[in-house]
C-alpha cells in the first residue's frame, strides 16, 4: 500500500519549490526517485545536502475541492521529504 | 483605476491589461508575504490562452543565454541561483522587462555574489562599453 502523506502548510520566505497550492494537501508516495541535491540551498550558492525526491500523486478533489472538474482525475508533484509528514490512518 | 479582475490570466505577458492589473488587489494578494506565497508562485491560478507566437532570438539574447551556461559550467552558480534572483526581483520587473533582460539582471547578480568581479568592475566595464556608441555600427567605427 502506497504511503500516505501530507504536504506540510508551511509558508517561508526565501527560495521554497513546493508549490503554495499543494501545501497542506494530502497526496500518497508514488514512486521514490532517489536523494538530490535541495534547490533550496543550491539557490544560495551553499553547501547543498542530498535530500531524498518523492513522486506525491493527489487527486484534483483534495487539491481544488468542489472546484474540481474532474475530481477522480490525479496530479504528480515531485517534492522533497523534508516537505512532507507521514499520515496515519485514523 | 479600471481593471478586468475575471481574467487575470493574462498578466503572463506585457500588456496594456497587465500593467492596469498591477495596481489592482487583485495582483497585491501575489506580494511577497511571510504568511501568503510569493508572486511567482501562480499554480492553480486562472490562466489564459498560451501564447503560441514564435520569434528568431537577438544576438544579444543568445549571449545571455550563453552566459548562463559558462557561469554554471565554471561553478560560480547553479541554475536554482538564476531563478532565485529572478523571482526575488518582484513582479514589476516580470511585467516590465524582457525575459534575456531579466536573465542578465539575475546572471549579472550571481556573478559577483560568486566571485567573478565586484560592481566596481562591472560600473567600469559598462562605462566603457557606453563610450562605444549606441549601435553596433558605431562601435565597430572606434573610439570617437
Amino acid at each position: 500500500m502506497m504511503q500516505k502523506v501530507r504536504v506540510k502548510p508551511l509558508m517561508p520566505p526565501g527560495h521554497v519549490r513546493t508549490p503554495a497550492y499543494l501545501r497542506g494537501k494530502t497526496g500518497v508516495i508514488e514512486r521514490s526517485l532517489g536523494a538530490f541535491p535541495n534547490p533550496e540551498d543550491l539557490a544560495y550558492g551553499v553547501a547543498a545536502t542530498a535530500k531524498p525526491l518523492h513522486r506525491v500523486r493527489f487527486t484534483m478533489a483534495e487539491i481544488w475541492g468542489a472546484d474540481a472538474e474532474t475530481p477522480d482525475d490525479t496530479l504528480d508533484a515531485e517534492i522533497y521529504e523534508h516537505w512532507l509528514e507521514p499520515v496515519h490512518a485514523p | 483605476m479600471s481593471t478586468n479582475k475575471t481574467n487575470p490570466g493574462n498578466r503572463l505577458h506585457d500588456s496594456p491589461l497587465t500593467r492596469r492589473l498591477q495596481d489592482s488587489p487583485l495582483t497585491r494578494r501575489w506580494q511577497d508575504s511571510p504568511l501568503t506565497r510569493r508572486w511567482h508562485d501562480m499554480g492553480g491560478d486562472p490562466a489564459g490562452p498560451v501564447p503560441k507566437d514564435q520569434h528568431d532570438f537577438a544576438i544579444w539574447e543568445k549571449r545571455v543565454d550563453a552566459l548562463m551556461i559558462i557561469g554554471a559550467a565554471k561553478g560560480y552558480f547553479t541554475v536554482d541561483g538564476l531563478r532565485r534572483v529572478l523571482e526575488d526581483m518582484g513582479e514589476e520587473a516580470f511585467e516590465t522587462m524582457a525575459y534575456y533582460e531579466r536573465w542578465v539582471a539575475s546572471i549579472s547578480q550571481n556573478l559577483i555574489e560568486g566571485g567573478a568581479y565586484t560592481t566596481a568592475e562591472l560600473a567600469e566595464k559598462m562605462a566603457e562599453v557606453a563610450n562605444r556608441g549606441d549601435t553596433y555600427g558605431d562601435a565597430a567605427k572606434g573610439p570617437a
